[in-house]
């Protein structure tokens, strides 16, 4: 390999500045005191900040997300947990197909996920809609995630390890507890922190099968519209995205560290 | 009496036990299916019956408040009904009698296909440097390219709201520093506008398949290639491009479909001419109260979709290339 900078690499760290220049723009623009994002910068406020602190609805929907991402991080990791281990420890005939079927959550266009299943649980069923549905279609995305972290983390580590358990006259569910569990404990930590992110920051969903209880993107979006609010709404994107980051940071760093030595990952 | 129907039920209750137990020995990866069942429960719930329920509904009708369940086509012909009066877009003639929805899923592929093509040109050259260049602080690279996937979609196109636009960023600023005079017009609310906002959403998902079949290429072959007298350009043409076209192919699939049907972008950077089919889904669905008409846009969506990523898969031959992928 050539040792040095080289093209490749300018071209690597230009990269980088197209893929975060626009995003670093909302929290340049919420410590600006002035109502509209232009250069030149006026000043440094916190002004933005209070405000939103101080917004009953925006606390209101910072509750429901947090109620649904939570509930939704446990419903899926557990889900994914169990299914990952049907599919990383017995040979399931079928299994390609169902695979892809689980999976297919992950490409469909979210807005056909959206009206099917409004068109299920208000047409079919007729169930109200509440942050009960929005949880539920949070689940069905967050589900394949959760899986997939989950299956390389427990394809990773020594099948060995729960046959001695079980041999050792461990039952099954001992076996899980004492050593499934623990072994599998960074993957499960890395899905729960993902399937909380996607599911604060989700939006088509939660904006079709949400009743009149607001999620936090539905409010950020519908603030959108009202250019006088733009310095609260910079402020809120800011929040929400640095809290998202070190989120995502702090699992990444966990589902990697649990196969990078064995194995190349992608997602 | 009572006591009888008691034993009853506890020796129907140990038999079906020991089925189970017998089953389960006999075939062991029921046991998996268990597991696994509370994941099928949800996808075959939240998954196959809406899907199938949306196919069906597209088949009725909506009289104002109450819906019509007999059969019909009428939604369909609604979309596809011909007409003497012809709708020019872009130079292609659409003699139909509601052209908007055929036009609007004809320049939703197209925008599609620009923002996947983009995507996969600029994403390439990322992975490839991850992959060959990157030796040091691997996981760090790896982790700034994780970032933006995970963190809102919503929030950076809120982003490029602000980048573009009349009074945006990059606009304004230009005017200011007197490099312009007038404000750039492909970045006012157009397609080129959701185009660049797409493919800027996308692309850090692009890398990551593509970075992971270039990964799994083994580097002796890369050698070999060195050895027998290829040039650096045509290793890459014979070996590189080729093995990692299982990758780049995912990619391609992976930003394809989705943005599609997306309609959060045209909303916030479209204006009135960059506008999706997602958005007249939404509208459907929405303020115009026709679902089963929505229905029916989504099925016909959904279907030309398929059919696309069918043909393409034909095209690439796509079999054979993992085929070769895992020898």
């Amino acid at each position: 390999m050539r040792k040095g900078p080289d093209l490749l690499t300018a071209y690597g760290i230009l990269f980088l500045v197209f893929l975060y220049a626009p995003v670093l723009l909302l929290p340049l623009f919420s410590f600006n005191d002035a109502t509209v994002a232009v250069f030149p910068l006026k000043g440094f406020t916190l002004k933005a900040y209070v405000q939103m602190i101080n917004n009953p609805q925006l606390l209101t929907a910072l509750k429901n997300s947090l109620v649904v991402a939570v509930s939704v991080s446990l419903v899926s990791t557990t889900f994914g947990l169990l299914a990952a281990m049907g599919v990383t420890r017995y040979k399931l005939p079928g299994q390609g197909p169902v695979m892809g079927g689980i999976m297919l959550p992950l490409v469909v266009p979210s807005i056909i996920l959206s009206v099917a299943l409004l068109v299920v649980l208000r047409q079919v069923f007729d169930i109200p809609l509440t942050l009960w549905t929005v949880g539920a279609g949070h689940v069905l995305i967050c589900v394949p995630f959760s899986m997939l972290v989950l299956m390389s983390r427990l394809e990773g580590f020594d099948r060995s390890l729960e046959e001695a358990s079980s041999d050792l006259g461990e039952s099954a569910w001992m076996t899980f507890w004492r050593v499934t569990f623990p072994l599998a404990m960074p993957g499960i930590v890395a899905s729960l922190l993902m399937s909380f992110t996607i599911s604060l920051d989700e939006y088509v969903m939660a904006f079709f099968l949400s009743g009149v209880d607001q999620t936090l993107p539905i409010f950020l979006y519908s603030q959108l519209r009202f250019p006088q609010r733009l310095p609260m709404t910079l402020a809120l994107g800011t929040t929400i995205l640095v809290i998202s980051t070190f989120i995502v940071v702090f699992s990444e760093i966990l589902r990697r560290r649990g196969v990078q030595s064995t194995k190349p990952t992608g997602l | 009496m009572s006591d009888l129907a008691d034993a009853d039920r506890g020796a129907d209750a140990r038999s079906v036990k020991t089925i189970r137990t017998r089953l389960i020995q006999r075939y062991p990866w029921l046991r998996g299916y268990l597991l696994m069942s509370p994941t099928l429960i949800v996808m075959l719930a939240m998954l196959v019956t809406p899907i199938v329920a949306l196919v069906v509904r597209s088949f009725w009708t909506q009289h104002v408040f109450e819906i019509d369940t007999t059969f019909t086509l009428r939604n369909y012909a609604q979309i596809f009904e011909l007409s003497d009066r012809i709708t020019y877009w872009f130079g292609i003639p659409f003699p139909l009698a509601n052209p908007v929805y055929l036009i609007l899923l004809v320049k939703s592929i197209a925008m599609s296909l620009v923002v996947t093509i983009v995507v996969v040109l600029v994403a390439y050259p990322m992975a490839y440097f991850m992959a060959f260049r990157v030796t040091r602080h691997k996981m760090l690279w790896l982790i700034l390219i994780t970032i933006p996937i995970w963190t809102s979609y919503l929030l950076r196109v809120f982003a490029w709201k602000i980048m573009l636009g009349f009074n945006g960023v990059i606009n304004s600023s230009l005017m200011n520093l007197g490099i312009i005079d007038a404000p750039l017009e492909f970045l006012l609310y157009n397609p080129t506008a959701v185009i660049i906002t797409l493919a800027h959403a996308w692309v850090a998902f692009a890398i990551l398949p593509i970075y992971v079949s270039l990964e799994k290429i083994d580097r002796s072959l890369l050698e070999a290639a060195t050895d027998l007298g290829d040039k650096p350009w045509e290793r890459f043409w014979h070996v590189t491009l080729p093995l990692s076209a299982p990758g780049t192919i995912a990619t391609t699939l992976l930003v394809f479909i989705p943005t599609v049907g997306d309609y959060v972008t045209p909303s916030l950077v479209g204006g009135s001419g960059g506008s999706m089919i997602g958005n007249s889904i939404q509208l459907l669905f929405g303020r115009r109260n026709d679902a089963p008409l929505g229905s029916a846009v989504s099925v016909v969506m959904m279907a030309t979709i398929t059919l696309i990523v069918c043909l393409f898969l034909w095209f690439v031959d796509y079999r054979k290339i993992r085929a070769r992928g895992t020898n």
